[in-house]
C-alpha cells in the first residue's frame, strides 16, 4: 500500500514538474522571442529617438529661446512667437507663397495623374513603351533638373515659350515675373507627374473587370462608368496622394534655392516660400531660436491640414469590404 | 431572328468605336510623349551647341555642328570626377544601409510577435507624416554639437536608422512569407536572425532590388543633406558641385547642361535596366499586393 502510494505521488510529482518545466520553458521562447523582436526593431527606436523625437523636443525647447549658436541660450518665452506673428512680415508672404503653391499644385498634379493611369491603362500597341517614357521625368530630380527648367523657361529662347508661340501665344518672363514665377515651378512640377500616375496605374488593374462589364450591361457609358466604378474604386490611392502630397508640397525648398540668385526669393520674394524664410533664419542669420519657433509652426499648419485631410477622408473615401484601412 | 439581325449592326458599331477610341488614344499619347519627351531632348541639344546657337532667335531643334568638347571641357572646368566619386561613396553606403537596416526592421514588424509591436508600427507610420524640414535645424544643431558637420557621417548614419517609408514596403513583402516556412525553420534549430538573413532576404530579391534602388535615387540626388553639411568644395557632392558650377561659369548654358545630362546619367540608366522595380514599388504603395 504504502509503496503503491509513493509511486503515485512519484508519478504526480514528475507530471506536475514536467509541466512546470514546459511552462518554464514556453515562458523562456517566448522571451527569446520577444528579445529577437526588439533587437531586430532597435535601429528604427534609435534612429527615432536621436533623430526625430529628441531633436523635436529639443527645437520646441530651442523656439523659447534666443539661442544663436555662438550666444548662449537664453529663455525669452514667447517672444519668437510673436515677433513672427507680429512683426516679421516674410514670414506672412512666405506662408502665403507656400500654400499658393500647395494649393494649386496638390489638385493639378493629383488629377493629372489620374488622367494619364487612365490613357495609360488602355490596350494600345506600344503601351509598354509609353509607360516608360511617361514615368521617366519622375526620376529625374535634383539640380541638373532645376537648371534644365530654367533653360526651357527662358523668356525669349526657352523651348517652353517658343512652343507657346506656335500657337500665337506671347509666353510670359516666367521666373522673372513675380505673377509666374510659381505657375513656373507647378508647370515644373506637373512635367514628372508620371511618378503619381504608377500608384494610379497599379490600382486601377486592380478594379475587377466584372464591375464594368455589369455596367455595360446596364447601358452605361465610359463617363458614367469613369465617376462611378473607377474613381470610387481608387479613392483610396488618391487619398493616400493627397495627404503625401500635401505633406510633400509644404517641403518645397530646393527649387526656389537653386532657380533664384542664391536663394534669394526671387523676383518680389515671389519665390520666397517658407522653408527658404527658415533656411536663411537658421543658417544665413544663424537666428536658431527664431528658425525653430518657425519650424514648429509649420509642423502644427502641417499636423492640422493632415488630421483634417485624414477626418475628411472618412467621409468620401471608399474600402472594399466596408472595413477601414 | 428578329435579334440577331438587329444586334449584328450594333455589334459592328461597337467594335468601330473602340477602334476610334484606340486611335485617338493612340494620338493623344503620342503627342504627349513629345511633349514629354522634349526637355530631354531640348537638354541634351542645348548641351551640343556653341554659346552663340543657343542666344540664337528663333532657336535652332538640332545643333549646327555637334560639339562634343562641351563634355569635356565642361567636366573640366571643376573638380567633376572628385565629386563623382564622393556621390559615389555617398550613394554605396546610403544603399547598403538601407536594404540591410530597414529588411531587419520589416522583418521583426513582420514576422517577430512582441509586445507594443502594433502600437510600434503605427508610430512609424505616423512618423511618415512629420514634413522632413522641422527635423533638420534640431538635426544640424546634434550634428554640429558632435563635431559631424563637413564629414560624411550626418549623410550616411541616418540611413543605418531605419526609414519609416522602405519600412512599411518591405514588411508588407515580408508578410506574405508563410508562417509554416519559418516555424519549420526554427524546429530546424534556425534563430530569427539566420532565418532572416538565410531564408528571408533571398526570397524577397525584388523588394530589396526595389528598395536599392530607390534609395540610390534618393542618395544621388540628395541636395539638401549636402548643402547643409558639407562646406569644404573636396567633400563636394555633384549637386552640390553643380549648383556652385551654376555660380562660376554663370549663363553658359552649353557647360551646364552637359554636366547635367552627365550627372542625370547613372540615374537614366538604372531607371531603364530596373524598369519593372519601379512598378513593384508602386503595387506595393497602392495596395494591389501584400
Amino acid at each position: 500500500m504504502e509503496s503503491v502510494f509513493v509511486k503515485k505521488k512519484d508519478k504526480v510529482n514528475v507530471k506536475y514538474r514536467q509541466k512546470a518545466e514546459n511552462k518554464h520553458l514556453i515562458k523562456s521562447l517566448r522571451r527569446r522571442e520577444e528579445l529577437a523582436g526588439y533587437l531586430f526593431i532597435a535601429p528604427w527606436i534609435i534612429g527615432f529617438v536621436c533623430l526625430m523625437l529628441g531633436p523635436l523636443l529639443f527645437s520646441l525647447y530651442v523656439s523659447f529661446t534666443n539661442y544663436n549658436i555662438t550666444s548662449s541660450m537664453e529663455f525669452t518665452g514667447f517672444d519668437n512667437y510673436k515677433r513672427m506673428f507680429t512683426m516679421d512680415h516674410l514670414f506672412w508672404t512666405s506662408l502665403w507663397n507656400t500654400l499658393y503653391y500647395v494649393l494649386f499644385s496638390v489638385p493639378v498634379t493629383t488629377a493629372g495623374a489620374i488622367l494619364l493611369a487612365v490613357l495609360l491603362n488602355q490596350r494600345v500597341p506600344g503601351m509598354k513603351w509609353y509607360r516608360t517614357l511617361y514615368y521617366l521625368p519622375a526620376v529625374l530630380s535634383g539640380v541638373a533638373v532645376y537648371l534644365l527648367w530654367m533653360q526651357l523657361l527662358s523668356p525669349s529662347t526657352g523651348l517652353v515659350n517658343t512652343a507657346l508661340s506656335w500657337f500665337g501665344i506671347d509666353g510670359p518672363a516666367w521666373l522673372y515675373d513675380p505673377e509666374w514665377t510659381k505657375p513656373a515651378l507647378i508647370l515644373m512640377k506637373l512635367w514628372s507627374v508620371g511618378g503619381g500616375m504608377l500608384l494610379y496605374l497599379a490600382s486601377l488593374q486592380g478594379v475587377p473587370k466584372t464591375m464594368y462589364e455589369a455596367a455595360e450591361i446596364d447601358g452605361a457609358g465610359s463617363l458614367q462608368k469613369f465617376f462611378h466604378i473607377t474613381i470610387p474604386m481608387i479613392t483610396p490611392v488618391i487619398f493616400f496622394d493627397i495627404v503625401t502630397s500635401l505633406i510633400g508640397g509644404f517641403q518645397i525648398f530646393q527649387e526656389a534655392y537653386v532657380m533664384t540668385e542664391n536663394g534669394d526669393g526671387g523676383p518680389v520674394n515671389s519665390l520666397l516660400f517658407y522653408n527658404l524664410h527658415m533656411w536663411n533664419n537658421a543658417f544665413e542669420l544663424f537666428n536658431m531660436g527664431y528658425a525653430s519657433s518657425m519650424a514648429w509652426v509649420l509642423f502644427v499648419v502641417v499636423m492640422i491640414l493632415t488630421m483634417f485631410n485624414l477626418k475628411l477622408g472618412k467621409k468620401w473615401v471608399y474600402y472594399e469590404g466596408g472595413d477601414q484601412k | 431572328m428578329n435579334t440577331s439581325m438587329k444586334t449584328t449592326p450594333r455589334y459592328q458599331s461597337r467594335s468601330f468605336r473602340t477602334k476610334i477610341k484606340k486611335v485617338l488614344v493612340s494620338l493623344i499619347l503620342l503627342a504627349g510623349s513629345l511633349v514629354i519627351l522634349s526637355p530631354v531632348l531640348w537638354m541634351v541639344s542645348t548641351s551640343l551647341k556653341t554659346p552663340g546657337e543657343i542666344a540664337q532667335f528663333p532657336p535652332s531643334f538640332l545643333p549646327d555642328k555637334f560639339q562634343w568638347n562641351n563634355y569635356i571641357e565642361a567636366w573640366n572646368t571643376a573638380p567633376f570626377t572628385r565629386w563623382a566619386l564622393n556621390t559615389l561613396f555617398i550613394t554605396v553606403c546610403v544603399v547598403i544601409g538601407s536594404v540591410l537596416v530597414n529588411s531587419l526592421v520589416a522583418y521583426g514588424f513582420a514576422k517577430i510577435r512582441f509586445r507594443g509591436k502594433n502600437i510600434l508600427f503605427v508610430i512609424v507610420l505616423s512618423t511618415m507624416l512629420i514634413p522632413g524640414f522641422v527635423l533638420l535645424i534640431p538635426q544640424y544643431m546634434l550634428f554640429s554639437k558632435i563635431g559631424w558637420v563637413n564629414t560624411y557621417l550626418p549623410l550616411i548614419v541616418p540611413a543605418f536608422l531605419g526609414n519609416a517609408f522602405f519600412i512599411f514596403l518591405l514588411r508588407q513583402f515580408f508578410m506574405t512569407l508563410p508562417n509554416e516556412m519559418i516555424e519549420a525553420a526554427k524546429i530546424d534549430g534556425a534563430n530569427h536572425f539566420q532565418i532572416w538573413w538565410k531564408i528571408a532576404m533571398p526570397l524577397m530579391k525584388p523588394a530589396i532590388i526595389t528598395i536599392a534602388i530607390f534609395s540610390f535615387n534618393g542618395a544621388w540626388n540628395d541636395f539638401l543633406g549636402p548643402l547643409l553639411y558639407i562646406n569644404d568644395e573636396n567633400l563636394y557632392t555633384l549637386q552640390i558641385g553643380l549648383q556652385t558650377f551654376k555660380g562660376t561659369v554663370q549663363t553658359q548654358w552649353h557647360y551646364l547642361m552637359a554636366a547635367s545630362v552627365l550627372v542625370l546619367l547613372p540615374v537614366v540608366l538604372i531607371f531603364f535596366f530596373f524598369q519593372k522595380y519601379f512598378i513593384e514599388g508602386a503595387n506595393i504603395t497602392s495596395g494591389t499586393k501584400g
